[in-house]
């Protein structure tokens, strides 16, 4: 097949993703402009980073090979980091549930679903390292302080992720039992509580695994369990120890990541 | 006996969508309701147990006055009053034993019913009932795995076991084959003059309202435009209940030239 093609003397470029020419050279002469202050604005230190690349290989070679050697104290503090999350997330899960049912706004009244959703807001709106800081300081170095922080941490999320799922419910069920004459917490017993188990339990493993992995990090500031560890080793400078801490820690995620992932996958 | 008296339902602001209604239904008649879709049969029976507000008029069963309850007195007349819904409303992910369990729970403490303690009376009764519909040997299975059948033969079972005095059915069929559909009806027909029970039945299907019900009541626009034994349902009076409503979703209703003709209209 041979055709020839009118010439048009027409031209097509594809049209810009902002229309405007004015706002668009406004936002990237506007972006290049702010990146070229910044970088000159903050303290850089050139010498101090040309000292720290050497004491940076200083202590890759000091890491080097890791060293297990004292392994029990590696094990404990795994331990212990296991014994926070578990408690906090058991804790966690019993507070998330009746917050989650305070803040879905199917069942509760304006009120309580106004508090419920403050309290939510207010566990996510900080960092676990954040909480942790300020728990270490009410209550001191430990593992209570990273029992109170992944507490809190739970329940910003599960009781979110719960809250939301309560409002999804199929509301004919409720009918059902309010119609027989069920009170409030029995009509939530029996037409809420089984059509959100699913989402529980699956919510459940994954905060466990979830606590497990920031459980690591709260410690680093002083909330117990592998991160103590993990900060103490840094500073007596057995950088072999601290590289095992971290391929252990890396390794334990790992684990409980496909556990949790697998059980999830099957319930959903 | 259930007495209906000038009630009046509005959502928000809208037009009414029950019109100063008045019904009498008398001791263990079986009733059906009729007519097209948003003719306000739903509401209506949503009203007398309060799942809907009613906006004004009143609504006695057997000597109390159902619209003005609050609270525990509410619970109280609700247990009174059983009600079978179109889409079955079982809960799901429980047994059998647990969805019909479910109709005392408006009698059992609390403790007992998150325990699952249910009284062996309960439970005697529950096989009873279980056994007369024909699905005992479900007992443990869960609600999800029945079919449409057979959930709302549980449906009626929870009812039932509410010891209800009257029986509410929002188009109870209206999710099931034919050949099921006419089983719950004569189920229903059956179970209403066995338990001398009065029976207020929202249905589509005209045929079977005819065939299983001893009284026919047709709404239009949220009134009560007609009320007789079946014989009187004559092609004037569907004419009126279902004008402008196409002869397929009379569900079954006579399909003459003469319907078609005010159906095209």
């Amino acid at each position: 097949m041979n055709t020839t093609v009118e010439k048009t003397g027409r031209t097509w470029k594809k049209p810009p993703f902002i229309a405007n020419p004015a706002i668009r050279w406004a936002l990237i002469i506007g972006i290049a402009a702010y990146v070229w202050w910044a970088l000159t604005s903050l303290p850089f230190d050139w010498d101090r980073i040309q000292q720290g690349i050497p004491r940076a290989i200083r202590i890759f070679k000091g890491a080097f090979p890791p060293s297990f050697l004292r392994g029990e104290l590696l094990f404990d503090g795994f331990m212990e980091s296991i014994k926070i999350a578990i408690v906090a997330t058991l804790l966690g899960l019993a507070l998330s549930v009746p917050i989650a049912f305070a803040s879905a706004s199917n069942v509760a009244p304006k009120w309580l679903y106004t508090i419920g959703r403050g309290v939510i807001i207010v566990a996510r709106s900080f960092h676990p390292v954040i909480v942790a800081i300020l728990f270490v300081k009410a209550v001191g170095f430990g593992p209570l302080a990273g029992i109170l922080t992944l507490t809190i941490y739970s329940i910003g999320f599960v009781a979110k992720m719960l809250a939301e799922r309560i409002e999804e419910i199929d509301w004919g069920q409720v009918e059902a039992i309010k119609s027989v004459g069920g009170g409030t917490f029995v009509t939530m017993l029996y037409a809420v509580i089984p059509q959100i188990m699913p989402r529980q339990i699956g919510l459940s493993i994954y905060q466990l695994d979830s606590n497990l992995r920031a459980s690591a990090i709260v410690g680093i500031v002083g909330a117990g369990g592998i991160g103590s560890t993990l900060l103490n080793a840094f500073g007596r400078y057995d950088y072999d120890f601290a590289l095992a801490i971290t391929l252990c820690i890396i390794g334990v995620i790992l684990v409980s990541e496909a556990i949790s992932g697998r059980i999830r996958r099957n319930l959903w | 006996m259930l007495r209906i008296k000038e009630l009046v339902k509005r959502y928000g602001n809208d037009k009414a969508v029950l019109k100063n209604l008045n019904l009498e239904v008398p001791g263990e008649s079986v009733v059906s309701i009729i007519g097209a879709s948003g003719a306000g049969k739903s509401t209506l029976l949503r009203c007398i147990n309060r799942l809907v507000e009613p906006s004004s008029g009143s609504i006695e069963l057997n000597g109390t006055e159902l619209t003005s309850l609050e609270g525990k007195a509410l619970r109280l007349a609700r247990r009174r009053i059983g009600m079978v819904f179109q889409g079955f409303n079982l809960i799901d992910r429980l047994t059998v034993m647990e969805n019909v369990q479910s109709g005392r729970l408006g009698y059992l403490p609390a403790w007992r019913a998150m325990t699952r303690k249910y009284p062996q009376e309960d439970i005697d009764r529950a096989f009873h009932l279980m056994e007369r519909v024909g699905i005992a040997h479900y007992a443990n299975k869960r609600a999800d795995e029945l079919s449409g059948g057979e959930r709302q033969r549980v449906g009626v079972v929870r009812a039932l076991m509410q010891e209800p005095e009257i029986l509410l059915a929002d188009e109870p069929t209206a999710s099931l084959d034919p050949k099921t559909s006419k089983q719950i009806m004569e189920l229903l027909r059956a179970l209403a003059s066995e338990l001398h029970l009065p029976v207020l039945i929202n249905i589509h299907n005209v045929n079977e309202a005819k065939e299983y019900t001893q009284r026919i009541v047709g709404m239009r626009f949220g009134r009560i435009i007609f009320d007789g034994e079946p014989v009187d349902l004559n092609n004037d009076a569907m004419d009126e209940i279902y004008a402008g409503v196409p002869a397929e979703e009379r569900g079954g209703a006579e399909s003459s030239t003469h319907l078609r003709e005010v159906a095209a209209k």
